[in-house]
């Protein structure tokens, strides 16, 4: 297993850094730099020019692109152009916002996903199964960042429930209630529509085991309705369900993009939008890379519980 | 799953469980701001948003007088300025010191421009100093004791008292900037109102009360900034209750704020323009009436009405009214007359040949560019004229505009908030300002009695001989239309009606010195 997890991390490697280079790229083809952002509408051509120089921007991007690899490999992300501070603090601030969210929201869509899911698939065709669908159907249809403003409307301007935005209270909280209720709408909001996928999913693949010979097997063993269910079928049905949690891990951390703005949590997402509309170059780099590190490490993460629970796999 | 379903009712319990709705604290005022400051350095910004904090924290040798653009004494007590207009000589005020305990000399105000001016002072890496233009006619510094400084200019340069008074002049403690170098921008240290407390990244920025205030300390305990980017939150968090001021409220949304007694609207003209720039070089805006006839096709009240709701008045001129001394307020907007605007086209001999119209997505003072460039673009095709728009992200907007419209485009969307009412005409309408050299006047206006009044305004050291220069020059600038003059932006906020004594300044600056929240 180490073996097999060791190998998968190494063949990320390359994937990380094909993806720098493909940013540094995408980067240099928009139009517009640096300078012309920091220097606003005062940005003449020379002083853009002497901004780009003192920035280290007018080097060829072959050369931008070693510097920076090199750095980096020696554990410097550089410093970001606009903030004015170094890359890594930023970027590990905002990540760790970000996975408070999205892994809040996993919980939920996971939990609620599969609950509704197995209820769902046990009482087939039941008033239970066709409101489950239904909520189900809406959860799925609903555009986020709509039901992100629906919700702040309702809970935080209307009912005053819960806060309209930010991660903490601005003055006094800071613990963990605190989060919790800052957290409540964005996750929630952000947790919606995997919550549907990973219902539909776990209610197919229920029913499909249940009609299996093994549960048939168990229950005329005189095995109870409930272990059945939740022993035989269930752990069977996870098998199928744990990669799409996976996938949803994705998800929910590229939904993390739009929700952050509505929410303004201060993620990784809301980071990364500002940077690309500055052209900060170093802190898009280090914000692209620890997110598509975070998708590996996911990837493999669902693969190996999978692997984990059938053995089939290994 | 029992247990997993315990676990969701306890976060849910949890959340449901925590204190209502934390209200803002007394003496505590919470100001919702458009973005995270990129910098508390005030040499190192430009944008109106970090000035809103900037001019809390840090003092400037000089400051506008309270609801006006006129110069008043702040660290220096007094001045006075050389015959020839060349040497202005400051007296600082005696026995202030910046918050980290050090004092306010002729050394340190000496040691700020020097870090911005010269690229062989040892603290200039600490930069960019994107405006330090601003003070490019300043040839020495000298520190002649320690509460009087000379400024030596190369030329006369009237703007420079209000340059002092613009952000970019601000001073810091020079013993900050060698204790933190490059990080000064997050280490703030100056002589203002505020002291700066704590800059928690992505949440706020929190200053609290300089009790040693050279001016009085203020009333409130403390002011923090929460940057909102997004202004449909912004909106939600201040009828939330969680915001004590807002700035840069949509006009959609003013309405509803007015409404409600809960909150005062304020309001405030600025010096702001709102124009199009018009390609004087090439193509069809290369003639004077076809310029004109831009000027009478456009109709100016209804953008400044429907679009932009009441939240800009119509521009005459180049010069925005905020400008009282320098403002010509003989002039009046070209009058909206398509019929007259056709005749002059087909008196010029425009020959319907397409034009090209830049247009931008967002960006600083632009109000809401979308809409504005779809409606002069039926404006002027009402009269006959073929408009293609095109459509670009701020950034690479500026970076197509600024090096000229020359084989690109025939006109232009653009706004500038400035200090001085030397700025905007000396830097966008000379012939000395065109793009090759180094200035801003992208659509190749030249009109040799313009430059030559905005020559002599800028070595004039009597303010009225300026503002006799500056009215005159207005007028040419009028009727030569290099540009269409559209609006001039009213800057508003909203605040909680508890909030006492607060008022938009026409600087766009957000001065809270005065202002207090007792509940």
């Amino acid at each position: 297993m180490s073996a097999y997890i060791a190998k998968r991390l190494l063949a990320a490697i390359p994937v990380l850094f094909g993806l720098t280079v493909i940013v540094f790229l995408i980067m240099a083809m928009i139009p517009g730099d640096p300078a012309t952002a920091i220097l606003g509408s005062y940005a003449t051509p020379e002083n853009v020019a002497r901004l780009n120089r003192q920035l280290g921007l007018d080097k060829t991007l072959v050369e931008q692109y070693v510097i920076w690899l090199g750095n980096m490999l020696a554990g410097d992300f550089g410093r970001s152009y606009t903030l004015n501070r170094p890359v890594i603090d930023e970027v590990m601030e905002r990540f760790s916002a970000t996975l408070v969210l999205a892994g809040t929201s996993l919980l939920l869509c996971s939990v609620f996903g599969l609950i509704a899911g197995v209820i769902s698939a046990v009482r087939q065709f039941s008033w239970a199964d066709k409101l489950i669908t239904f909520v189900v159907l809406i959860g799925i249809s609903v555009p986020s960042f709509w039901l992100g403003l629906l919700l702040i409307l309702v809970f935080a301007v209307n009912l005053r429930w819960f806060p309209a935005s930010g991660m903490f209270a601005i003055y006094g909280g800071g613990d963990l209630p605190d989060l919790l209720y800052h957290l409540a709408l964005p996750a929630v909001t952000l947790a919606v529509v995997a919550t549907g996928v990973i219902a539909r999913l776990t209610r197919t693949a229920m029913l499909e085991v249940l009609r299996q010979d093994f549960v048939r097997t168990a229950r005329a063993k005189g095995v109870t309705e409930n272990a059945v269910i939740y022993r035989h079928a269930f752990k069977a049905a996870l098998v199928t369900v744990i990669p799409v949690i996976g996938i949803q891990a994705g998800f929910v951390l590229g939904g993390a993009v739009y929700i952050e703005t509505v929410f303004q949590w201060p993620g990784i997402g809301s980071m990364l939008v500002k940077a690309i509309s500055t052209r900060d170059l170093l802190l898009v780099q280090g914000g692209v890379l620890v997110v598509a590190a975070a998708y590996v490490l996911f990837n493999l993460a669902a693969d190996v519980v999978q692997t984990l629970l059938d053995p089939r796999l290994r | 799953m029992k247990t997993l379903l315990a676990a969701a009712m306890t976060i849910a319990a949890l959340a449901f469980a925590s204190p209502s709705l934390a209200q803002t604290p007394p003496n505590v005022l919470i100001v919702g701001q458009i973005a995270e400051p990129k910098s508390l350095d005030p040499h190192a910004v430009t944008a109106v948003n970090d000035f809103r904090i900037l001019m809390n924290v840090y003092d400037g040798l000089v400051r506008y007088k309270d609801g006006t653009l006129e110069v008043e004494p702040a660290l220096a007590e007094s001045w006075t300025i050389s015959d020839d207009g060349t040497v202005y000589t400051f007296s600082l005020r005696d026995g202030v010191t910046f918050h980290d305990g050090t004092p306010l000399d002729a050394e340190a105000v000496k040691f700020n421009f020097e870090r911005m001016l010269n690229e062989d002072h040892p603290f200039h890496d600490t930069g960019p100093f994107p405006l330090a233009f601003f003070f490019s006619a300043v040839d020495t510094v000298t520190a002649a004791d320690d509460l009087t400084v000379e400024f030596k200019l190369k030329e006369p340069y009237a703007p420079f008292l209000s340059n002092l008074a613009y952000p970019t002049g601000l001073i810091v403690s020079p013993e900050a900037v060698k204790q933190y170098g490059k990080d000064f921008g997050r280490h703030p240290t100056g002589t203002g109102a505020y002291k700066f407390a704590e800059w928690d990244a992505n949440a706020k920025v929190v200053v609290t009360r300089n009790e040693d205030y050279w001016d009085g300390a203020p009333s409130l305990e403390a002011v923090i900034y929460r940057p909102i980017t997004d202004a449909n939150t912004r909106i939600a968090e201040m009828l939330s209750g969680g915001l004590d001021i807002m700035v840069e409220v949509p006009p959609d949304s003013l309405q509803q704020f007015r409404s409600d007694a809960a909150f005062a609207v304020h309001e405030q003209a600025g010096p702001h323009l709102w124009f199009l720039i018009l390609n004087a070089k090439e193509g069809p805006f290369a003639k004077k009436e076809i310029r004109q006839a831009a000027n009478y096709a456009i109709n100016k009240k209804a953008l400044v009405d429907n679009i932009l709701q009441g939240t800009a008045e119509v521009a005459a001129g180049p010069t925005p009214p905020a400008f009282a001394w320098a403002y010509n307020d003989g002039l009046s907007p070209y009058p909206y007359d398509p019929e007259k605007a056709k005749a002059m086209l087909d008196e010029a001999g425009y020959d319907g040949s397409p034009v090209t119209f830049y247009v931008t997505e967002g960006g600083s003072g632009m109000l809401d560019p979308v809409a504005m460039g779809t409606a002069i673009q039926a404006d002027l095709e009402a009269v006959g004229m073929d408009v293609k728009i095109e459509t670009y992200e701020w950034n690479t907007f500026l970076g197509k505009v600024n090096p000229g419209l020359e084989g690109k485009a025939d006109l232009a969307e653009m706004a500038w908030m400035t200090n001085d009412p030397d700025t905007l005409p000396f830097l966008a309408l000379r012939t000395g300002a065109w793009p090759d050299k180094g200035g801003f006047n992208s659509g190749y206006y030249s009109n040799p009695k313009v430059d030559e009044l905005l020559e002599k305004a800028r070595s004039a050291t009597d303010q009225d001989a300026r503002a006799d220069l500056y009215k005159e020059m207005q007028e040419i600038v009028r009727e030569d239309a290099p540009w269409v003059f559209v609006a001039n932006w009213k800057q508003n906020a909203v605040t909680k009606a508890s909030v006492e004594n607060f008022k938009l300044q026409p600087s766009f600056f957000l001065m809270l010195q005065k202002v207090a929240k007792p509940q």
